[in-house]
């Protein structure tokens, strides 16, 4: 399908319908993620960071700025893409959505583009009050921009395929519970990978965050546990199998068209 | 406008909701469906409209396939769904509004201050959706669906949970849109409302088409008449010379009712030679009325008969 094709109206009326709807809870939606964050900073990079040593060169309160933001961005992209297609999946009101002249991109964009510009907001945000509490520089800002813009799509299709796949409040808050966390705080959020002993070092090489982590940091500083092109390419194999998914949905109808 | 052919639906759990169903609807009329709960309207609207896809036939909409040319279809097709479904926390405005850019149309207040108005929903125009009652929100799925401008507005059950009063008003605003040129379909359970506005009937049983017919076609056609003689002197018993005619009984002997086809020709001779031979018994008659059966009663001899 050509660009030319794109009914933009559809697109536009979803997607700023759905930044709308976050700007009215725009207060827990922003705050809650900022306070946390800025938790983790107090915490780990003043109070313990003081007693540990550099990290590759680095303070340890500027290590960990690049994981926060990426756990910040991970699982608000899955919060914010998951909740957004499965509230009205939930009270019917998706029946409009799904009798609109609306390709399955066109959806796909509404939702997913919004839920991605949410989190990229707050991922900007908590950048600025990072540097609140630690100094930090970027030295590849382009890549830098990149790592977030396509983590956070890649997140949010993420988000919209548990959306989709949940048939309950249970099973949305799960996924995020259960895999999302675990694997940001052992993808290397707090840590460099070579601190561990060498066979935890193989088994987290499994963990796909451990790549976005790497990746974002050597952005910034120029350091990273596996090559950055490594990362980028972990990344875009991220985006294209959950692309993939968000096809196979919307070719079956599953959940979506009985 | 809607050509529906060979349709069947058969859902995951093997349960046949269509079988095999065949239907046009014409440019400009207003259809209702009627059938008892679990009949498949809701299921057959849904296949039209793209909520759900058929297990095998086709559906054209204005000849645009709804599956192929999708986009062309739908622009044309305005839904009120069964169920009241809504996102408690928008006002009616934006909601309303929202319907019209989905569908890709730019937007124009002019158009959905009149579709509000016309829905006396106006003045709840700032209201957040939860504040409003149960008959508002029906309405304002009404107003979404018409936000748009569709050809063809679908209404599934829209009076069902409204009052009496309102109810009539909302038969107002179907008239003036098919006034306009909207192809309108309902589905209902009450049979005044297709008696009242329907153009034709169609009745669906158990997934199937039963019947499709010109309202005033089926009343003629399946609707017995009764005439009623009440007399001045009751009887005990139908006296023997008025044997020949279809005669009962009624009101302990006051009456006499004489049920009869109005469409059949000969009918209108035998009234005369009916109300001869009452002349020549010297039976008095006080007065005299007739009945025609309304749709209610075709329709429930009808659901009834197939069972
Ligand atoms: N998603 C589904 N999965 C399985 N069966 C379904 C599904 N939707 C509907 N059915 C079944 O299909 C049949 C027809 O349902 P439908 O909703 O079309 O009836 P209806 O004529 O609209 O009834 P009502 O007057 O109660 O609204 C019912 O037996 C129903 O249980
Ligand atoms: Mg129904």
């Amino acid at each position: 399908m050509s660009i030319k094709n794109l009914n933009l109206q559809s697109v536009k009326t979803l997607y700023l319908a759905e930044m709308a709807r976050s700007l009215r809870t725009v207060l827990q939606s922003i705050v809650s993620p900022v306070i946390s964050t800025s938790l983790y900073f107090v915490v780990f990079g003043a109070a313990i960071g003081t007693r540990i040593s550099e990290v590759d060169g680095v303070s340890y309160g500027a290590f960990i700025v690049p994981g926060l933001i990426m756990l910040m961005l991970l699982t608000q992209s899955v919060s914010n893409a998951s909740f957004g297609i499965f509230f009205p999946r939930f009270s019917g009101s998706i029946y409009e959505i799904l009798s609109a002249p609306m390709s399955y991109v066109e959806i796909v964009l509404g939702y997913v583009g919004a839920a991605a510009t949410k989190s990229l907001i707050l991922g900007a945000i908590v950048l600025v009050t990072a540097r609140l509490f630690v100094p930090y520089s970027i030295d590849h800002p382009a890549m830098m921009v990149l790592f977030l813009v396509l983590t956070a799509v890649t997140f949010s299709l993420l988000g919209f395929i548990i959306g989709i796949w949940a048939d309950g409040f249970e099973k949305l808050q799960l996924v995020p519970l259960l895999v999302i966390t675990p694997l940001t705080f052992l993808g290397g959020t707090f840590y460099s990978i070579d601190m561990l002993p060498p066979f935890w070092q193989a088994v987290t090489l499994a963990n796909p965050v451990v790549y976005l982590v790497s990746g974002f940091r050597w952005s910034f500083y120029g350091i990273s546990d596996v090559s950055p092109l490594v990362s980028l390419a972990m990344i875009l194999l991220f985006l294209g199998a959950a692309l993939a998914v968000v096809a196979w949905i919307f070719k079956t109808g599953y959940r979506l068209k009985p | 406008m809607i050509r529906v052919e060979g349709l069947s639906k058969t859902f995951a759990g093997g349960f046949q909701a269509l079988k095999d169903v065949d239907l046009t609807i014409r440019r400009g009329e207003i259809f209702a469906l009627l059938g008892p709960n679990g009949a498949g309207k809701t299921t057959l609207i849904s296949v039209i409209c793209g909520l759900v896809n058929a297990s095998r036939g086709r559906v054209l909409v204005d000849d645009h396939d709804n599956v192929r040319d999708y986009r062309a279809a739908r622009r044309l097709i305005g839904l009120v769904p069964q169920e009241l479904t809504n996102e408690a926390f928008t006002t009616v405005w934006d909601t309303v509004s929202f319907s019209r850019g989905l569908f890709g149309k730019p937007g124009d207040p002019a158009h959905i201050e009149r579709v509000l108005r016309a829905l006396t929903l106006w003045d709840k125009r700032h209201n957040r959706l939860l504040e409003l009652s149960g008959g508002m929100k029906r309405r304002v799925l009404i107003a979404k669906a018409l936000s748009h401008e569709p050809q063809v507005l679908f209404l599934d059950e829209p009076t069902a949970g409204v009052d009496v009063e309102l109810r009539r008003e909302m038969w107002e605003v179907v008239r003036a849109l098919r006034a306009e040129g909207v192809t309108i379909i309902l589905t209902t359970h009450y049979i005044e409302e297709a008696e009242e506005m329907a153009d034709r009937i169609g009745v669906i049983r158990a997934g199937e088409i039963v019947l499709v017919e010109e309202k005033h076609a089926l009343m003629r056609k399946l609707g017995s008449k009764e005439l009623t003689l009440h007399l001045h002197e009751p009887l005990d018993s139908v006296p023997p010379a008025l044997a020949g005619h279809a005669l009962a009984l009624a009101e302990e002997g006051h009456a006499l009712v004489y049920t009869y086809d109005a469409t059949s020709e000969q009918d209108g001779s035998s009234i005369s030679g009916l109300l001869a031979d009452l002349e020549a018994v010297g039976l008095r008659v006080k007065d005299l009325h007739t009945r025609q059966s309304s749709l209610e009663d075709i329709f429930v001899s009808l659901v009834r008969e197939r069972r």
